[in-house]
């Protein structure tokens, strides 16, 4: 690939950046008839160096001679809704018909396929996918347009502007063409800058109900995900780690693991041991029988309540400055309110555990996953394997769930399949007669839910100041935890990570004197962001400390938080719209409470109202959720509503019973039956109501999380006076 | 050791393996059927789930050498009017998100439905909640069960 531009500081760019670049164009061979995409601002030199790379995959948009336009999906497919979504975009701008439509992943690389939220990395996260591809896909879908229609044009003989284009067929008077018929001549033509987009007044497919372009295949087994993915001669692999976080095996006896029918080979790998075999059930059972010792001179031994005991001893003294307003020390209040909060680690637990296949050859190496950062991973791997990243080919295929764990920035599982797929290429393995076989690498349930990257453990603490006609006059918000950040190409060395402290730096209540500090902490155990990152925790502990304000203020708790709210007209409105379509003032029966909140996360506002009941047991039960979401322009609402109900679903387990947990350093949970996750008779009705908007379209992956377990644990207390503060709520009531 | 002889969606199927296999991972690596997946490995999120005679069963904890002479039947070989009906109310109301629990939940909801025609959300929730779903799809899962049973008493 030619040089590019490719340098900027992630803060540097945006969306709107792509203004700046220039389309080009690629002419196919067979089977594509067109592909458009962009390159960043270049020269002539760039453009043709790129054109002549034909069926370099670095466009967005290819048509077909049957018609058929593909997408290219520079984000992963991991259930938000990508597939759907990008390629909405892509046929608005080009008035295709839905069903012409399809997507495929694109491959990795930064040049083409960046996340212009991101900077020079290819990448999913921060549900920034619809966000930072908004005007660059529109661009490629009008670009792909116009060439179609100036292809008419000189075909036809008559002047652009005659011609119309409607669900996928060019007119003008009565001749008629699709984009197939077109696609060979418009491969030809000269690409123009600068295409208009449409007025979003004229969208037809943009905000309206349009099937998941993945709902067939997932309703088959037809789908592909890393696990299914089979290359010939392939070993499947599993991974014996260290019990305890930071350990390094000592003393490796592999004799009974190899005398186990089915298992080929047992390596050491930085990571681990690593046994593989001829299937996972034999390679499953030879590691049981692998017997390794283990260096634990710098693991970690503290239990989880040992790290909670420690991290509350930092909690009266000052921490890292986030945010001051005003004095809070200066403020003589009527009454002063404080609270502390506890947040457990908690796992992603995606239903497909940890996979990825490894075919590494001389001179280059193939790797199949549900791959979230792309161009991480490729460099990873690349340096993992001893090769150039552009050796590095990365298949991205549909993804069993994330919620965060496959994005991260040591490549974990697939630094652990190219490190297994090396060792076997080493003359001392077999004399090296397995070199070259590809590895499936296969994380157990047991392995995912005590591996690690784990939300952070926090304790929180607040005080505020309440005058006597209770306006709150001072707000201290305390936060420490372990950074997610430090260490990776995000860190900003110096400043508070603001992945601890979002959605507590800024909130949305005008409230005078206001301190928020931090303190981080370093722990062997490995942790990352997880749905919603930052707001999991912070939301919970400003919207629940709000609503104690409001009851120690005697106040209904949406009327004290719209008093607040005045400044935030946006999340007044998404506040205001929630409250009204769950007829918050209307009497519930006995034994039921609502509790609302409202929290903005990754540039969207979500409000929830969560109805409660508690049986005569005691057993608390979530009955239904009321979700209002402004997300500006809903590209496809009905994923934006999925996104909410999984949001929803995925929030409520994590605060009914989420927790990881150590004694001794050791992961007290294995499975499903000990991390317990939120099943059907769990989940409430749901409600979602879309904010109508103009603005440019931002997240709707995790905000959905962040205000549904402080709606919840408000409802609690409306209903049974207990404010929980320490999670999960099974610690402290019965769910 | 012999082979296993068992019926795998309407075909012989005769195994090679170790009898204490499980039934999943003969499908998925021997047989080379993926649609059902491996999700726990201790019959404790449903994604494995086959039909066994008829009867739903987590593949990931049953040996293959205890059923032999059965017939199993996969997510890719289900077929009749319920599996239609409810794989057309899947795809209907957009149930999947990421898809990789939902070859488990679709058998475990045909199995529902043969049982019992007119499912209530409880009915539903009784028989569903052994299959997990991070994406918590669940809301939708309910209503497609609704809607493909309304499909089949027509």
């Amino acid at each position: 690939m030619p040089d590019g531009h490719m340098t900027q500081a992630p803060e540097t760019q945006s969306p709107e950046g792509t203004s700046r670049r220039r389309f080009l164009q690629v002419t196919g061979g067979a089977g594509v008839g067109l592909m458009v995409g962009f390159t960043w601002t270049g020269t002539s030199r760039r453009a043709q160096a790129a054109a002549a790379q034909t069926f370099e995959p670095n466009a967005f948009v290819k048509v077909a001679p049957d018609g058929t336009v593909t997408v290219l999906i520079k984000h992963l497919e991991m259930g938000q809704g990508v597939f759907t979504g990008l390629t909405a975009i892509v046929a608005e701008e080009m008035d295709a018909d839905w069903a012409q439509m399809r997507a495929e992943h694109a491959p990795a690389n930064a040049k083409l396929y960046n996340n212009t939220a991101f900077g020079p990395i290819q990448g999913t996260g921060g549900s920034t996918s619809v966000y930072n591809s908004w005007t660059q896909l529109r661009q490629a879908g009008a670009t792909a347009r116009a060439l179609l229609v100036a292809a008419a044009a000189q075909t036809w003989g008559v002047p652009a502007s005659d011609i119309t284009v409607s669900k996928g067929v060019l007119s003008a008077g009565t001749r008629k063409a699709g984009f197939g018929e077109l696609a060979a001549k418009a491969a030809t033509l000269p690409v123009p800058a600068d295409v208009p987009l449409k007025d979003p007044k004229n969208f037809t497919l943009v905000g309206t109900k349009l099937p998941r372009k993945d709902s067939a295949e997932k309703t088959t087994g037809k789908a592909i995900f890393a696990i299914d993915v089979v290359q010939p001669g392939m070993l499947v692999a599993v991974v014996q780690r260290p019990t305890r976080f930071g350990a390094k095996a000592q003393t490796i006896d592999a004799k009974a693991a190899k005398a186990v029918k089915g298992v080929v080979e047992v390596v050491e790998i930085p990571r681990g041991v690593a046994v593989l075999a001829t299937s996972y059930w034999a390679a499953h059972q030879g590691r049981e029988a692998l017997k390794v010792t283990w260096d634990e001179t710098n693991a970690e031994k503290r239990g989880t309540d040992a790290i909670v005991a420690d991290y509350k001893t930092l909690l009266p003294k000052p921490g890292q400055l986030v945010t001051k307003e005003g004095d809070v020390d200066a403020v003589k209040g009527a009454k002063t309110v404080k609270a502390e909060f506890t947040f457990p680690y908690l796992a992603h637990a995606p239903m497909e555990p940890l996979t990825c296949v490894v075919k590494l050859g001389k001179d280059g190496c193939d790797i199949w996953a549900g791959d979230q950062f792309q161009t991480i991973d490729q460099m990873n791997a690349a340096k993992t394997a001893g090769l150039k990243p552009e050796q590095v080919t990365i298949h991205t295929v549909y993804a069993g769930g994330s919620f965060g764990r496959r994005a991260n920035i040591e490549s974990d599982y697939i630094v652990e399949g190219v490190a297994i797929a090396k060792a076997l290429s080493d003359a001392k393995v077999q004399g090296g007669k397995l070199a070259g076989r590809p590895v499936k690498l296969i994380w157990s349930r047991e392995d995912d839910i005590r591996g690690g990257r784990y939300r952070p453990l926090y304790v929180h603490g607040m005080e505020a100041k309440l005058g006597a006609d209770g306006s709150v006059l001072a707000w201290q918000h305390r936060i420490v935890g372990q950074s997610i950040m430090a260490g990776g190409p995000f860190d900003q060395p110096g400043k508070p990570d603001a992945t601890s402290v979002e959605g507590a730096a800024e909130i949305p209540y005008t409230i005078p004197n206001r301190l928020v500090d931090l303190h981080t902490t370093t722990s062997p155990v490995p942790v990352l962001w997880w749905r919603s990152v930052g707001s999991t925790h912070t939301a919970f502990a400003v919207e629940t400390f709000l609503d104690e304000l409001a009851a120690e203020a005697r106040q209904d708790p949406v009327a004290f938080r719209r008093k607040l709210m005045e400044k935030h007209p946006r999340h007044l409105a998404v506040l205001n719209l929630a409250v009204e379509k769950a007829e918050w003032t209307k009497p519930l029966p006995k034994g039921w409470a609502r509790g609302v909140a409202v929290a903005e996360s990754f540039r969207s506002v979500v409000a929830h109202v969560a109805e409660v009941s508690q049986d005569d047991k005691g057993r608390i039960k979530v009955e239904r959720v009321v979700c209002a979401v402004d997300c500006g322009i809903a590209v496809t609402p009905d994923v934006v509503k999925a996104q909410m109900e999984g949001g929803i679903g995925y929030g409520l387990g994590a605060i009914m019973f989420g927790a990881i947990t150590m004694k001794d350093g050791l992961v007290d949970q294995s499975n499903f039956d000990t991390y317990r996750c939120l099943r059907i008779d769990e989940m409430p009705k749901v409600e979602v109501h879309i904010v109508p908007s103009a603005n440019p379209p931002t997240g709707v992956g995790e905000p959905g999380v962040p205000p549904l377990g402080p709606a919840v644990a408000n409802a609690i207390a409306a209903l049974t006076g207990k404010r929980i503060r320490d999670l999960p709520f099974a610690g402290s009531v019965s769910v | 050791m012999p082979p296993i002889k068992l019926t795998l969606n309407g075909k012989p199927w005769s195994v090679d393996a170790d009898p204490d296999m499980p039934l999943l991972w003969a499908v998925r690596e021997i047989a080379g059927k993926t649609g059902s997946k491996f999700g726990c490995g201790a019959a404790q999120c449903g994604a494995c789930t086959m039909h066994v005679d008829g009867q739903p069963v987590r593949a990931c904890s049953t040996p293959i050498g205890s059923i032999a002479g059965s017939k199993v039947t996969t997510i890719e070989g289900i077929e009749g009017e319920v599996a239609k009906a409810v794989q057309d109310a899947w795809v209907k109301l957009d149930v999947v998100q990421c898809g990789y629990c939902q070859s488990g939940q679709i058998m475990s909801a045909v199995a529902l439905l043969t049982d019992n025609a007119k499912p209530t959300d409880q009915d539903i929730d009784s028989a569903m909640s052994g299959n997990l779903c991070r994406c918590s799809t669940y809301v939708r899962i309910r209503a497609a069960i609704h809607e493909a049973a309304k499909a089949l008493e027509i």
